[in-house]
């Protein structure tokens, strides 16, 4: 598969009155063609960050991206201007962003708003534009998208204003489409609309996504991989397969237990993680997650744990995975589930990169 | 929307109908008025007045009979002058200080607008700084002083410009300044904490994220949005511009009515004091309204906050 | 990444330790004090303030440090530019500038904190009952002041000064028949909230510490923007005196207020200039003082902005 996507320890951090937040800590991820790489972590875990970071979005200053590169097509964005990034934002990436009630603008038609990135990437007429928003509107499923183009925000409801967002997204055809949590400010019956229209639009389009999410069943129902964040780093990182049935991180672990169980909706066994993410403008040593972590190693409070690889796939940055860490297993949550995967490695490598 | 125009109106209304009120009352209290018995007037003024006001009726019929005459666009005859109406001096002075008037609102407008857009894009920077310093110093130099400071500077040391008087354009130019700094100061700040305020919203991130270049953004995406308080400080605005032209009128003797106003007052025509202040509040109250009107019109969502905003 | 730790005991299994995670917390300082730290942080603020106790002050010992008397004509002296003798010149009645300067200084701020003052008292009390009361006696008193807030100002100053005859006690009045009510707008949305606060409070049974949080957190906090409102009525309280005298509205003579000051000067502005400059000077730093303190004040007193 070829790579359309690289970020290669990405750093950024923001300058505040309380200090400086390292928001991410040198993460590295890949996107293939054509793949819905989902990315999941608590709240504050730098999904967004990391994400903004691609599209160069990250207000400057506060923040920075202090190291690392974002490399599309083989590109590396990070030097680029922001003159530069007009040409690619929009045409290249585009986001689709949380709340749809906020991220239209109120005061202009949706039509304009979408004939907007039409007009600035393509070089068509007016006419061919506005005919090209009908259609998109008609593809993200909005009924009478004729007159529906001349109305304003206010007029669409919550579930139709993120079908716009997503039409804007689409308008022109991009390669990567990141989806910042589109669903979360929606109720859950149109969040699962949504989510069919994003699988179907997959189909049809076949852009590569980012999909930002803390709904796991979401992962398992639009990912092909996943990158579980922690703390500003990405923890474990592997196909949906690996990520549900052979979960390697103790984090992991404890979101796979939280997650109202895909099978057995069964009460007793939601457990939430105890205690609260590390102050980021104060990471601890070692390990962040260890002081949470029931199942700490002496190490992960002096050691940063490098990444270990138990698949071609599969990645995970824990000691547990160290040939001299005793034989733990994971909680009952997620032992019930675990499944012998093909590929998987006899023994855990440790690497120094994905 | 009707609704809430017309909720509008009523108000406006009232607070006209309260502002005729006080003042026809306010007015007989005041010592040495026309409407006392004991009053010592040429006899032509004393027709007139009794004419208008019917001095010899008991107060309630000289007060809906002046309601009546208001209603006709009659604001009564002068007290001190006779054969002069109040709506002779409107008809004299008004177009001036509409001109005046017109011309401070605009600069106000413009250059208000531009260096709170400027502060905002450039937040935190050197622009942002010397823009804020600006603005609380216009705000803190009453129209008066200002008057005098540029009747020194330019008319008096430089002699560029001329010191007073109304015959072309550049006479127009230090009054028209004067009058406008405290207001453009008003527009300058609330502009840039509007744009910061626009500028952090989510849809100029959608912005941003879809290419658009920086100007398409500010222009299009921000500064509309950012407009909107500011279309809604224009009733103030012009409050403002019109109490300030009593004085800028006085120090610059230019003949509108802002210095027939406060001839008036200093020679206590009570008759052409009331006239005019229900004049001007007729006109304040009106363009008050016209600007609400424009606000509905302008902003979309305006049906959504209706109810919120008359409350 | 260092070479691989080989020693076995670090690899025991310790579990969550929590006191790793525990952040040490900022000592949390008292309303007043945070917003203070606030406000000195604030330049612009810092030094308003500072220009006001320099007013304050010379507005108290001015008018002795000179041998003249602001009242007295010394018609053989008159309109005497800066010296030695005159700090600030002297004016068209011979009198001293300087000595009529701090005396002005004097009049400016008392009508200033009169009104505000005034203004908060009216302002509490409407704003207060009908926030208390809520319902229809809300209702009906904001309306009431809805339709008083259309009525222009200055206008109904002049009308009044007009009609009730120039004077300090007059001018006061007329702008605080006029003034108040958006003091009192906003004392009521303070009750408002403070009354879902409070309310809040009580159900959680007022004990001890809930009385400190409503007297250390909640009423400091809605007195904000009381505060501000009340430091930005005073400048404009200021201007309108010295507007009303332009417009012959005035105090009345021999009493010196920066706004008489400055109209009797205006007319002598092409030869006698600094009868104009001082007291125009001092009217705009009064302002810019008020403002930039009521600026920095709004800043430092509202959490939201504080972060
Ligand atoms: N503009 C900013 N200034 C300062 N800190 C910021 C800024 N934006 C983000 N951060 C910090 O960066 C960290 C990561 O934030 P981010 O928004 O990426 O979290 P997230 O994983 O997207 O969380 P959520 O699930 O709540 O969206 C947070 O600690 C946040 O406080
Ligand atoms: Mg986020």
């Amino acid at each position: 598969m070829e790579k359309l996507l690289e970020v290669k320890n990405l750093e950024v951090g923001f300058q505040t009155y309380g200090g400086y937040v390292q928001a991410v800590r040198g993460v590295s991820f890949d996107v293939n063609r054509g793949e819905t790489l989902a990315i999941v972590g608590e709240s504050g875990s730098g999904k967004s960050v990391t994400t903004q970071a691609i599209m160069k979005l990250i207000p400057m200053p506060p923040g920075e991206i202090r190291n690392g590169q974002i490399l599309l097509d083989g590109e590396d964005l990070v030097p680029k201007t922001s003159k530069q990034m007009e040409k690619i934002l929009g045409q290249d990436v585009s986001m689709i962003f949380q709340d749809p009630m906020t991220s239209l603008n109120p005061t202009m038609r949706v039509g304009a708003q979408i004939t907007e990135v039409i007009l600035k990437h393509n070089n068509v007429s007016k006419e061919t534009a506005n005919k090209k928003a009908i259609e998109l509107l008609e593809l993200v499923g909005i009924p009478r998208a004729e007159e529906r183009v001349r109305q304003y925000p206010h007029q669409f409801s919550g579930g139709m204003r993120q079908r716009v967002m997503i039409a804007i997204a689409l308008a022109a055809n991009p390669k990567l489409l990141i989806a910042d949590e589109p669903t979360t400010a929606l109720d859950v019956t149109i969040q699962a609309q949504i989510l069919e229209l994003m699988k179907s639009i997959k189909k049809e389009v076949g852009s590569s996504i980012i999909f930002i999410t803390h709904d796991l069943g979401v992962v398992a129902n639009v990912a092909d991989r996943v990158a579980v964040m922690y703390a500003g780093q990405i923890v474990e990182i592997g196909t949906v397969d690996e990520i549900f049935y052979d979960p390697r991180h103790p984090y992991t672990w404890g979101l796979m237990a939280s997650m109202p169980s895909l099978e057995t909706v069964d009460e007793g066994q939601l457990e939430a993680i105890p205690g609260t993410p590390p102050d980021l403008t104060n990471p601890p040593k070692g390990d962040a997650f260890a002081p949470r972590n029931p199942y700490a190693l002496q190490i992960d409070y002096e050691e940063e744990p490098p990444m270990f690889q138990v698949s071609p796939t599969h990645f995970a940055k824990t000691w547990l995975l160290h040939p001299e860490a005793p034989r733990i297993d994971p909680p009952e949550a997620v032992l019930k589930n675990r499944r012998k995967l093909a590929g998987t490695f006899e023994k855990p490598v440790m690497v120094m990169e994905v | 929307m009707i609704k809430y125009f017309g909720k509008r109106f009523f108000y406006m209304f009232l607070s006209l109908l309260v502002i005729i009120t006080a003042t026809f009352f306010l007015m007989r209290l005041a010592p040495g008025n026309p409407f006392t018995s004991e009053k010592q007037l040429p006899p032509e003024i004393e027709a007139n007045l009794n004419a208008h006001y019917g001095l010899d009726q008991p107060w309630y019929v000289q007060y809906f009979d002046y309601l009546k005459r208001i209603a006709t666009w009659d604001f009564g005859p002068s007290f001190k002058y006779k054969g002069q109406t109040v709506n002779d001096i409107i008809s004299e002075g008004f177009p001036v200080s509409l001109a005046l008037g017109i011309e401070a609102i605009f600069i106000a407008l413009a250059l208000g607008v531009l260096l709170g857009v400027l502060a905002a894009l450039y937040h935190n920077k050197w622009q942002d700084y010397s823009s804020m310093i600006f603005a609380v110093v216009g705000i803190s130099v009453p129209s008066f002083i200002m008057a005098a400071l540029l009747q020194y500077i330019f008319a008096i040391k430089l002699q560029v410009l001329p010191v007073a008087r109304w015959d072309s354009f550049a006479h127009t130019i230090l009054p028209a300044l004067a009058l406008a700094t405290t207001p453009l100061a008003f527009i300058a700040r609330l502009t840039r904490s509007s744009m910061l305020e626009v500028l952090s919203n989510d849809y100029i991130k959608t912005a941003k994220a879809k290419g658009l270049s920086r100007g398409v953004i500010t222009v299009k995406h921000a500064v509309r949005n950012a407009m909107m308080p500011v279309v809604s400080y224009l009733g103030p605005l012009s409050a403002g511009i019109i109490t300030g032209s009593f004085v800028i009128e006085k120090i610059f003797g230019i003949p509108g009515l802002g210095s027939h106003f406060v001839t008036s007052i200093q020679n206590r025509d009570y008759t052409v004091i009331m006239g005019v202040t229900v004049f001007y509040s007729i006109l304040l109250l009106l363009s008050i309204f016209i600007v609400d009107i424009i606000y509905g019109l302008i902003d979309p969502r305006i049906k959504l906050r209706a109810h919120k905003k008359g409350a | 990444m260092s070479a691989l730790p080989n020693k076995k005991d670090k690899f025991v299994v310790v579990g969550s330790q929590a006191d790793h995670a525990e952040k040490i917390n900022k000592p949390s300082l008292s309303f007043w004090k945070e917003a203070w730290l606030h406000f000195k942080k604030n330049k612009l603020a810092m030094f308003g303030a500072l220009l006001l106790i320099v007013l304050i002050t010379m507005a108290a010992i001015g008018p002795h440090i000179v041998k003249y008397d602001y009242a007295t004509n010394d018609l053989m002296n008159s309109n005497q530019p800066p010296s030695k003798e005159h700090w600030f010149g002297t004016d068209d009645l011979g009198r001293d500038v300087f000595a009529r300067t701090w005396e002005g200084a004097r009049i400016s701020l008392f009508i200033g904190i009169a009104a505000a003052l005034i203004d908060l008292a009216i302002g509490i009390i409407w704003g207060g009952i009908a926030g208390y009361k809520g319902g229809r006696v809300d209702e009906i008193m904001m309306r009431i002041a809805d339709i008083l807030y259309g009525i222009p100002n200055l206008l109904m100053i002049i009308i009044l000064m007009v009609v009730l005859g120039q004077g300090l006690g007059t001018m006061i009045l007329a702008m605080t028949i006029t003034g108040w009510i958006g003091m009192a707008r906003i004392v009521r949305g303070q009750v408002l909230q403070l009354k879902t606060q409070e309310f809040v409070l009580a159900s959680r049974t007022l004990g001890a510490d809930s009385r400190r949080i409503l007297f250390k957190h909640l009423i400091p906090n809605s007195m904000g923007p009381i505060l501000v409102t009340l430091t930005l009525t005073i400048p404009t309280a200021i201007f309108t005196e010295a507007f009303l005298s332009f417009l012959g509205l005035g105090l009345n003579p021999p009493l010196a207020s920066w706004g008489t000051m400055a109209s009797d000067g205006l007319p002598a502005l092409e030869y006698f200039p600094w009868r104009l400059f001082f007291p125009a000077t001092f009217i705009c730093l009064t302002i810019f003082a008020f403002n930039v303190i009521g600026d920095g004040l709004r800043d430092a007193l509202d959490p939201r902005l504080r972060k």
